[in-house]
């Protein structure tokens, strides 16, 4: 079996009462994509979450690319190669296009602390966040503000920060939310070839997108994994359908 | 040129036409001011690094300003009355030179500002303005109860302290010595705005879940700017001395603090110019009013009331519009 790159162990945080995440072992091995599903309420922000470090868990660790990175923060996680995009876009609003990309190039050198000299001058920079921008297709906009960005150019801004990153693996949250049927069906196919350089996290509410992408789905409910396989497997399983899939052909 | 740029050009070039007509009229005084506006100008540039770029309401800049001042007030005070400034473990005598003086005002500040930043910026919004006040205050305070050097009644330096070539007893000259630094910090702030650093500490005011995502700690940007906020306002409480040969506990006072503010929030925040604007503003409303009442604060209160409801980008913001991305 191939060595997992990312992968929960046991991982539980409770809210008081309330088992939020119960038990959670997942992986993410190279070249896939591995989609989260679940019902509204089934955790998967907590998850996404405990993954990130934004939460701590009550109990269980998280292992990336060999370490364990349970106990690091968001920026060391984001440093050791994990990508992520926001449920709700996440960007400096007041900043183009181009600096918004060119700020996760910025992170991904680590040469911040430069004072003087003009960031959006250093070729290099500017040639990462372009390259990133021209493959989300974006390359038109980078003189625009962010803020006056539709929705689901936001998304794939958030998607072309990532990647200036060069992460080992990404975390979505959502790419697909508000981006529309032929936009839905872009990032699709993006997201398809993206999984030959880093393998995928995706949590995601379109299905048919689940099911054409992953090759590997993992059902949410009530903060436990019911089940884990391939969209086959988990369109046949019975506890699946009942769970969630059931209500929505209902 | 953009509109904005030759606004800001103007701005600035009125402070020198100021002086130089001053100059001509045998008008002393009116150099003084212009000397003083200068002076503040360049505590709020300071204040606007951590305020305008990385968004920290810091109502403690008085600590900053203080510290520049006392730097100043406690070297020339060794030097004028012949007493080292301590003698063991190794001799440090006092300076009545200002290259001297600026450098370990601006030590101090920027020391200062990397401990108090380091505990404040654990906090954020109303609680950082509350924990800033506190230390402003706290030296405040400190300065009053320090008898070694003047307490309350403060520190008197009979001749201004020297700059190697110039004449600073010379109101024109000491005028363009301050106009200078105050040129040269303006330049850099410029630059700091369009660095890396700058980027990613106002990419930090607006998403700081953004910078995280990119591997970058927000906490560790803002205390850089805080700490630079501190060594710039530092340098200005120096020079602030210097013009009135004279430095008290009122340098400290949350007055002062709120007063840098009020410049900025005058000028525009976060606008290059906007301190160099709100503080000739400020002294000008002074000079004018402060001879018909002595209750003048309170037009500036209403037209910071005016600015803040009408006009958010300050002075600067309603002359040139609304400030383009630069790319």
């Amino acid at each position: 079996m191939i060595e997992p790159l990312l992968e929960t162990r046991d991982l539980c945080k409770n809210f008081g009462a309330l088992q939020a995440t119960d038990h959670v072992n997942i992986s993410l091995v190279p070249g896939e994509i591995h989609a989260l599903i679940g019902p509204n309420g089934a955790g998967k922000s907590t998850l996404v979450k405990l993954i990130m470090g934004s939460e701590q868990p009550s109990s269980g660790s998280v292992h990336f690319a060999g370490a364990d990175i349970t106990d690091l923060r968001r920026p060391e996680r984001a440093r050791a190669g994990l990508g992520r995009t926001f449920q709700i876009s996440s960007l400096a609003m007041e900043h183009t296009v181009l600096q918004n990309a060119v700020l996760g190039a910025l992170g991904r050198s680590g040469r911040v602390m430069r004072f003087l000299w003009p960031v959006m001058s250093d070729k290099a920079l500017v040639a990462q966040a372009e390259q990133a921008l021209e493959r989300v297709g974006l390359a038109d906009h980078r003189g625009a503000l962010t803020g006056e960005l539709s929705h689901g150019q936001r998304r794939l801004l958030e998607v072309a920060v990532a990647l200036t990153l060069e992460p080992k693996a990404f975390l979505m949250d959502e790419p697909m939310a508000g981006l529309g049927a032929e936009g839905s069906a872009r990032m699709t196919e993006f997201l398809d070839r993206l999984r030959q350089e880093a393998p995928i996290l995706l949590i995601e509410h379109d299905m048919d997108a689940v099911f054409q992408l992953a090759d590997r789905i993992s059902v949410l409910v009530y903060g436990r994994v019911i089940a884990t396989g391939t969209a086959a497997e988990i369109r046949a399983n019975a506890a699946v359908r009942e769970a969630y899939l059931g209500e929505e052909d209902a | 040129m953009t509109r904005a740029a030759m606004i800001n050009a103007a701005l600035f070039a009125m402070l020198p036409i100021t002086a130089g007509v001053a100059l001509a009229l045998d008008e002393p005084f009116i150099i003084t001011l212009a000397t003083k506006v200068a002076i503040l100008a360049l505590a709020a540039v300071g204040l606007n690094i951590a305020l305008g770029l990385g968004g920290l309401v810091s109502l403690g800049h008085a600590a900053f300003f203080g510290i520049g001042g006392y730097a100043m007030g406690i070297l020339a005070h060794h030097a004028q009355s012949y007493t080292p400034l301590m003698e063991l473990p190794f001799l440090i005598e006092g300076t009545k030179s200002m290259p001297v003086i600026w450098l370990v005002a601006i030590i101090a500040s920027a020391l200062a500002a990397l401990a108090i930043g380091a505990l404040s910026l654990r906090t954020t919004g109303v609680y950082f303005i509350m924990i800033t006040l506190a230390f402003g205050q706290m030296l405040y305070y400190f300065a009053i109860s320090w008898p070694a050097y003047g307490g309350e009644d403060g520190l008197s330096i009979y001749v201004r302290n020297g700059f190697p070539g110039l004449n600073t007893l010379v109101p024109i000259q000491f005028f363009g010595l301050c106009f200078a630094v105050l040129a040269v910090v303006l330049w850099a702030s410029g630059r700091l705005a369009r660095s890396a650093f700058g980027l990613a500490l106002t990419a930090a005011r607006q998403n700081p879940e953004r910078v995280e995502a990119v591997g970058l700690t927000p906490y560790r940007l803002r205390l850089v700017a805080f700490t630079i906020s501190g060594a710039v306002t530092g340098l200005a409480g120096a020079l602030f001395a210097d013009l009135n040969r004279f430095v008290s506990p009122t340098m400290f006072s949350w007055q002062m603090s709120g007063e840098i503010m009020i410049f900025i929030i005058l000028g525009g925040v976060g606008r290059l110019f906007g301190p160099v604007a709100g503080a000739a503003l400020f002294i000008l409303l002074e000079h004018l009013l402060s001879g018909v009442t002595e209750f003048w604060l309170i037009y500036v209160g209403a037209l910071l009331l005016l600015v803040v409801l009408f006009a958010r980008g300050g002075l600067i913001g309603s002359l040139a519009g609304r400030e383009v991305a630069h790319d």
